[in-house]
């Protein structure tokens, strides 16, 4: 299928000419901006291009897990608006979604973005819980790298409440001005592979006609703390170097809009 | 009382008493004329009709249309082409060439093959057909599709086909312009980032007046190549001529 499309495709990346005129190995221009909900602990609204993306931090107090008494606990989930993309549809969760959630989770949960430990009221009894919501408003295409950008650009803006004499949340103060303690700041840049030919921030139009793609989750420090791979078609070693030093040089560009 | 050529949203009263007549668009509500849709109000004697800002496409017999194909059916093919209908195309009126019995219909349209092609029939129930017969309908290979607004598409090919001869002309490409909004452009692909974004910009520009002369100037800046909107040859290939809606006063 889109065989016609695919050599179309190709034969503008050996120019190295996008679709929209950028070159292969380019963003479209990123915006962020924070605070976008008033309810939300922590909120931030990714703009990549035309894709656009909502990320809200909701604390909550919950019980730790039993093997990890000293810890808080962390959740990411999303959610397609039918509304941001014809193709998505209301309902439970479907596979592109919970991916979604999921390679978010790991680069958050794997790079130790959130210091954990510090998250801890009463020892084995009560934790914070971070819950982070991403909703897309609108998909243009790269929905994974803008709403990696979006949590990690909504935990940044969370502040914690304030808790009672119970260590209960008390919803009617005003909130705290403690920032949650993080500690790394990773960001997901996601490689195209289609044809031999590789590309990043895939338009609509280009994301049907992916054969295969590596998300790679990266630090500041530069440390590779969580890979996605998708699509059917496979990598070589050599290409894997390649996509994985693609996500390198691009990482600071995606970081300076946080 | 709502004037000439101002925009009215549904069930707003476009006009009252019994002297007019509803046109295309809008509806009579005992003595009151009252829109249908979103759109800009033409006036034209006793007659109110309304020019839609934006909707789907709706199939109209005989419109040119790109559309792509989503499945194959034991006799034919069904084609999808951004409407909220989707159209069949039989054997009969998919080629001209002798088809076999029982042999694999992918080797002449498979899924997501993209193809230009003509509305022979609608039906009361919008079951519609399409054929491939006829001038300068054929599959379309290579090349990508945009879409635009379905209601901008008669600017976008201009009166006689000029505005989009002058895109052609500028940027060396090929441009089919499906009456549904679907764009087939086929070219250098720096030169057909430069005709995408000079569609989007008729699209968007669409309720100016004189928008062929500015298109003129605008595409001589991006390509350097001189187009004269007057001299550009009328497009054979094209859609369907059909003459612009004048939003704004005359071009």
């Amino acid at each position: 299928m889109y065989a016609e499309q695919k050599t179309h495709l190709l034969k503008a990346l050996a120019k190295n000419v996008r679709y929209d005129g950028r070159k292969a190995l380019e963003y479209r221009p990123i915006t962020v901006e924070y605070g976008v909900s008033g309810s939300a602990e922590g909120s931030a609204r990714v703009k990549v291009g035309g894709t656009e993306v909502l990320a809200g931090v909701k604390m909550e107090i919950g019980k730790p897990y039993p093997d990890t008494p000293d810890q808080g606990n962390m959740m990411v989930n999303a959610e397609l608006i039918p509304l941001s993309n014809p193709a998505f549809e209301s309902g439970p969760p479907g596979q592109q979604a919970t991916e979604l959630a999921r390679v978010v989770d790991r680069a958050i949960r794997e790079s130790k973005a959130i210091d954990v430990k510090k998250l801890v009221i009463l020892p084995g009894e009560k934790v914070w819980g971070v819950n982070i919501d991403i909703v897309t408003i609108n998909d243009e295409g790269n929905l994974l790298d803008a709403s990696c950008l979006a949590a990690m650009a909504a935990l940044k803006n969370a502040r914690l409440p304030k808790l009672n004499e119970d260590n209960a949340i008390d919803y009617d103060a005003e909130p705290t001005k403690e920032k949650l303690p993080l500690s790394r700041e990773p960001v997901e840049i996601t490689i195209i592979k289609v044809g031999d030919k590789f590309f990043v921030d895939p338009l609509s139009d280009e994301e049907k006609l992916i054969e295969g793609r590596l998300t790679v989750a990266i630090t500041e420090k530069g440390t590779i703390c969580a890979m996605q791979k998708g699509g059917t078609a496979p990598f070589s070693a050599e290409e894997i170097d390649k996509m994985v030093e693609i996500a390198q040089t691009l990482a600071p560009t995606l970081r300076k809009a946080l | 009382m709502v004037k000439d050529k101002e925009i009215v949203v549904p069930g707003e009263t476009i006009a009252t008493g019994i002297s007019f007549l509803p046109g295309k668009g809008a509806y009579r509500d005992n003595d009151k004329i009252v829109a249908q849709r979103l759109g800009i109000v033409s006036i034209d004697g006793k007659v109110i009709k309304l020019i839609p800002l934006a909707g789907k496409y709706i199939p109209k017999l005989k419109d040119r249309v790109v559309g792509m194909v989503i499945d194959v059916l034991m006799t034919g093919w069904r084609l999808e082409f951004n409407s909220p209908y989707s159209a069949v195309m039989t054997l009969k009126d998919a080629t001209s060439e002798f088809i076999p019995r029982g042999v694999d219909l992918t080797q002449y349209y498979a899924l997501g093959d993209y193809v230009v092609c003509q509305i022979v029939n609608v039906t009361s129930q919008k079951l519609i057909d399409v054929s491939m017969k006829g001038p300068g309908l054929r599959k379309l290979r290579g090349g990508r599709i945009i879409e635009v607004n379905s209601q901008k598409v008669p600017r976008i090919i201009g009166k006689d086909g000029s505005m989009v001869s002058m895109v052609k002309q500028a940027t060396n490409c090929d441009v089919i312009v499906g009456q549904n909004g679907w764009i087939w452009i086929d070219g250098e692909p720096e030169n057909e980032v430069v005709a995408v974004k000079a569609i989007k910009k008729i699209e968007e520009d669409a309720h100016l007046s004189g928008l062929t002369d500015k298109m003129a100037v605008w595409l001589e800046k991006e390509t350097g190549v001189k187009v004269n909107p007057a001299a550009a040859p009328p497009a054979e290939e094209q859609a369907t001529e059909e003459h612009p809606h004048h939003f704004g006063g005359s071009q």
